[in-house]
């Protein structure tokens, strides 16, 4: 099976390698930019879009990139990607481009990014390079997505900004724990993540 | 004095760890014994110390809208702020290369220590995260910038020093399977991070 075979760059990084909880690529944005639901999504779709772009693009040029300055032609391609998905944010959806404030210039320094270029790209061809962009875009947007559901179902008693618990349990004395809108619980529920994945696959945990 | 209060708050209330998670990645991966921890955080302060001033002045005079005006006047209205984020990373990035060159010059024994990391500081978030916060804030001069990043620097350092402490005592100690090595790290980062919130509200 040829075929199943050419998309196993684009499958594995889902789960089994995933960039954020196996590769431990790309925390910073990942647990900075989770305490709401939207900007989570807008951050998963630019991050994508960036890594796939880029990856096609370092592939394209892996036989001519001296490995010397190599380093600095992959951050030079990345630049230019962010500025693009950045003018275009705020373009187009000002309002989550200020609440993701510099989360997305800092693509160019996300982990995952450079790690994929140097371990995929530079040795590999443009399809799959462009398959395994976007199988770890999305890896790491299911992280996110967990992450900001729960911290929002939680810290707000919303999602996507729509009220889920209703009035009559607040009057009943329920109340949402502010907690978790703080950045540190970001990090809890990602080890909770870890935990649970890890005692699925045990194959993965250490020592 | 407003300068002290921006120092204080940058290394205990805005610290770049525990507020912004900026640096994580190496913060995880370097925090396994305190000495290379402590050589880390000293390589990461000192190119914070000196990107923040080279960059507000990049900032100031080519790219806010009109910062070109010192060229003549039909350059005036020129807004070029766009190229903001590939500037600065240029201007890390080479900042980064000359410090390695000192150091392999001047300390081989630092340089041996480092290894890998030494470059990587330059894809380090913080370093970054640090110029773009710098931008947004619009500070006034160039020393307020200078003070700013020496103190993200020191919070940065001494995060990462604790943090390489506790793991090394953690050696001992039964953890859950499953949570060994990058679980519990997480939540021993965040709660530090609940702890370094009590600094929260302190005003000089």
């Amino acid at each position: 099976m040829n075929w199943k075979k050419s998309f196993i760059p684009l499958v594995n990084p889902l789960s089994k390698d995933n960039p954020v909880i196996v590769q431990i690529l790309g925390i910073c944005s990942a647990l900075a930019v989770t305490a709401k639901m939207e900007p989570a999504v807008v951050m998963t779709i630019s991050v994508t879009a960036v890594l796939a772009f880029a990856n096609v693009i370092i592939s394209l040029m892996r036989k001519t990139i001296p490995s010397s300055i190599r380093i600095i032609v992959q951050l030079v391609v990345v630049a230019a990607l962010v500025v693009i998905v950045d003018q275009v944010l705020k373009a187009y959806n000002y309002e989550v481009s200020k609440a993701l404030s510099v989360f997305i210039g800092l693509i160019i320094t996300n982990c995952i990014i450079m790690g994929r270029l140097e371990a995929f790209a530079l040795n590999n061809r443009p399809w799959p390079a462009f398959l395994d962009g976007i199988g770890n875009g999305l890896g790491y947007g299911i992280i996110l997505i967990i992450v900001s559901f729960f911290r929002e179902l939680l810290g707000s008693g919303t999602i996507f900004g729509c009220q889920i618990f209703p009035d009559s349990f607040y009057q009943a004395g329920y109340m949402n724990n502010g907690l978790m809108i703080l950045p540190p619980m970001a990090l809890i529920v990602v080890a909770c993540i870890i935990w649970v994945h890890r005692s699925v696959n045990k194959d993965l945990q250490e020592k | 004095m407003e300068n002290l209060n921006l120092f204080i708050r940058s290394i205990f209330i805005d610290n770049m760890i525990f507020a912004y998670f900026l640096g994580m990645c190496s913060f995880l991966a370097v925090s396994k014994n305190v000495k290379t921890a402590f050589g880390l955080g000293v390589a990461v302060t000192f190119v914070l110390l000196i990107a923040l001033p080279v960059s507000w002045c990049i900032n100031e005079y080519l790219l806010k809208p009109g910062a070109l005006s010192w060229l003549g006047k039909e350059y005036a209205e020129t807004d070029i702020s766009f190229l903001g984020l590939i500037m600065f990373i240029a201007v890390i990035a080479a900042l980064v290369q000359i410090l390695e060159m000192v150091i392999e010059k001047y300390t081989p024994a630092l340089y041996n220590s480092l290894g890998i990391f030494l470059p990587l500081i330059a894809v380090n978030c913080a370093i970054l995260g640090a110029v773009l916060f710098m931008q947004q804030r619009e500070f006034s001069n160039a020393w307020t910038a200078t003070v700013y990043g020496a103190g993200s620097g020191i919070g940065w350092l001494l995060a990462i020093t604790c943090l390489a402490a506790i793991r090394e005592r953690l050696d001992n100690s039964k953890v859950p399977a499953p949570l060994r090595g990058v679980g519990i790290t997480f939540i021993i980062t965040g709660l530090m991070g609940i702890a370094f919130m009590s600094f929260l509200g302190i005003k000089l």
